[in-house]
């Protein structure tokens, strides 16, 4: 039986009550919003990229514990990385959170993402750990523009 | 625990614990507890009654209506016909052709914003729907009024989630070619004083839909006694099948209206050149209908008839009383949606620093199904300054002990949460 330990870990939780990068970015060159239809929950996710490094990723938004850690994580884990790291990174997370077998988390790639593996026992949250990442993969796929932060 | 020798009149006559028996879904473990079902609201469980008389269809009678001369059609023809009036005497309605069988509460509101909207909405004319209503009572209405360049307008509703009658009638206009109103609130459970706002519309000549999605399975209704111009429901909200609910509508107004879809069973006569429609209801009911979905809604009809909506709405009531007084001792619970004599047995509610997902997440492992979100109404949750809320919807199977339970689990997501 899935243990809800295992879901809301410490981590989690401090990530939750505290999200790292938690703010609008004044010189953010990539912005996308993510939208989960089914709960409506949003969040905007607000990325630096300068040249093929992502030198800034911030985000802003309301949701649940999971969503809300998950995107506060990858703020911290995509930081200072090349784009095509970032998204070696998000390959790696969407493979941790949807596997079927509960084998162990690739904590090499993956490092302090890997709290989240817990998510996939979960089927109906892992939409709600995988928003933030999704938006994040539309920010860097969009035409770089500048952001109002008004 | 709080104690039971409190509960008064309606539970000691109501054998709750015999009648769960009566549901097959409910005895079950889950997360290896008990499950406790909190979540009627988005549809509710079955009794054997209606599971038998489904299957008793399959079994015996399946054929299609309206057609066959042979004998297995006739009988599939006079469950059907049967389930219809067993509807019309269930919502008091004058005539059996006023009983018009589709999906479900949003195909109902579809068909009206169709085939009635339509016709009788011009530039510049209205639509007057509640703060409270489920997106399917916005969106068909968005969409008639965009073709027709008419207008939405919505009454709304005070902080606590009700409706001032004030408020109502002053969005009541020249140009209001129809209102659209929610009966019972999904979210909040608040009821709506529908009654008077029906004749406050009618004193303005202005036709009423009322989507009684949420009041079918909780409260006696009327259409006749309220004046309903148009009143829809789901059976599966009513302990019957998905896939099955009825439009009630007032025979001169369906009669005048132009078919929804087109089909057999919707025609009288075809030819290349002309097509004669059928006469009322069968001018709805294009092609083969969910037929063992009527008769199981027929089924579960005639359970709740026999348990009594009166005395489920009492017991309900006792339920929404103890439910209510226990949620407000849980700290930094907040509960919305008005006083309890005037909502039905919902429960929607919010703990402060967490998310309602979490708190259905944790509930779900104590074996308590509630359902967390917007519940289909984003503009009431604009309106209530929240993203989301946590609901427990009650059904007259529901116990005083889940309701216990419910507030144990909330400790837990507290627990949890620190």
């Amino acid at each position: 039986m899935a243990d809800l330990r295992e879901l809301y870990q410490e981590v989690i939780l401090d990530h939750n009550r505290r999200p790292h990068n938690f703010r609008a970015l004044e010189d953010a060159n990539r912005k996308a919003e993510g939208y989960n239809p089914l709960c409506g929950d949003r969040l905007s996710v607000f990325l630096r990229l300068d040249g093929d490094v992502l030198t800034e990723v911030t985000f802003l938004g309301s949701g649940c514990a999971i969503s809300k850690a998950s995107a506060s994580l990858m703020t911290d884990a995509v930081k200072g990385k090349s784009v095509e790291d970032a998204k070696r990174l998000f390959d790696a997370f969407h493979r941790m959170v949807t596997a079927d077998t509960a084998g162990e988390p690739d904590v090499s790639t993956l490092g302090k993402l890997a709290v989240l593996s817990g998510v996939r026992e979960f089927p109906a949250r892992v939409k709600c750990a995988s928003l933030a990442w999704h938006t994040l993969k539309a920010a860097l796929a969009a035409d770089p523009e500048p952001v109002s932060t008004e | 625990m709080a104690i039971a020798a409190v509960h008064t009149a309606a539970s000691a006559a109501f054998d709750v614990n015999a009648l769960r028996r009566d549901f097959p879904a409910l005895q079950q473990e889950v997360h290896g507890k008990p499950l406790a079902y909190l979540d009627n609201a988005a549809t509710t469980q079955k009794p054997r009654a209606v599971i038998d008389a489904i299957v008793g269809f399959y079994r015996h009678d399946n054929a299609n209506v309206h057609r066959g001369v042979h004998q297995l059609s006739e009988r599939a023809t006079s469950a059907y016909e049967g389930a219809r009036e067993t509807v019309r005497q269930f919502l008091n309605a004058g005539d059996a052709r006023e009983i018009v069988f589709v999906r479900g509460t949003t195909e109902a509101i579809n068909l009206v914003a169709h085939s009635f909207g339509r016709q009788r909405l011009g530039e510049g004319d209205e639509v007057v729907v509640s703060a409270f209503e489920h997106h399917s009572n916005i969106v068909p209405w968005q969409i008639a009024c965009e073709e027709r360049r008419a207008r939405l307008r919505v009454v709304p509703i005070t902080a606590a989630g009700e409706i001032r009658l004030e408020d109502y009638e002053r969005v009541l206009g020249a140009r209001t070619r129809i209102v659209s109103l929610v009966h019972v609130s999904n979210a909040l459970g608040t009821i709506n004083p529908i009654r008077d706002m029906i004749t406050l519309a009618h004193e303005k000549g202005i036709p009423v839909l009322v989507d009684g999605a949420q009041a079918v399975a909780h409260l006696p209704t009327d259409v006749q006694g309220l004046g309903a111009d148009f009143y829809a429901f789901s059976g599966h909200k009513l302990f019957g099948p998905t896939g099955i609910g009825v439009l009630y509508g007032k025979a001169e107004l369906l009669d005048a209206m132009p078919p929804y879809q087109a089909g057999g069973d919707m025609i009288s006569s075809v030819t290349f050149e002309r097509t004669r429609y059928n006469t009322l209801p069968y001018k709805f009911e294009a092609g083969t209908p969910d037929i063992a979905g009527a008769v199981g809604l027929a089924a579960a009809i005639d359970y709740v008839r026999t348990v009594g909506l009166d005395r489920i709405a009492a017991y309900e009531h006792e339920l929404l009383e103890y439910g209510t007084g226990r949620l407000h001792g849980v700290p930094g619970l907040r509960l919305y949606g008005p006083e309890i004599d005037r909502k039905a047995a919902i429960l929607s509610f919010t703990m402060s620093d967490v998310h309602p997902h979490d708190i259905g997440t944790i509930l779900d492992h104590e074996g308590i199904a509630i359902r967390t979100g917007h519940h289909c109404c984003q503009p009431l949750m604009q309106r209530l300054g929240v993203d989301a809320t946590a609901r427990a919807s009650l059904a007259f199977y529901n116990t005083f002990d889940e309701l216990d339970r419910l507030v144990a689990a909330l400790a837990r997501v507290r627990e949890v949460f620190g």
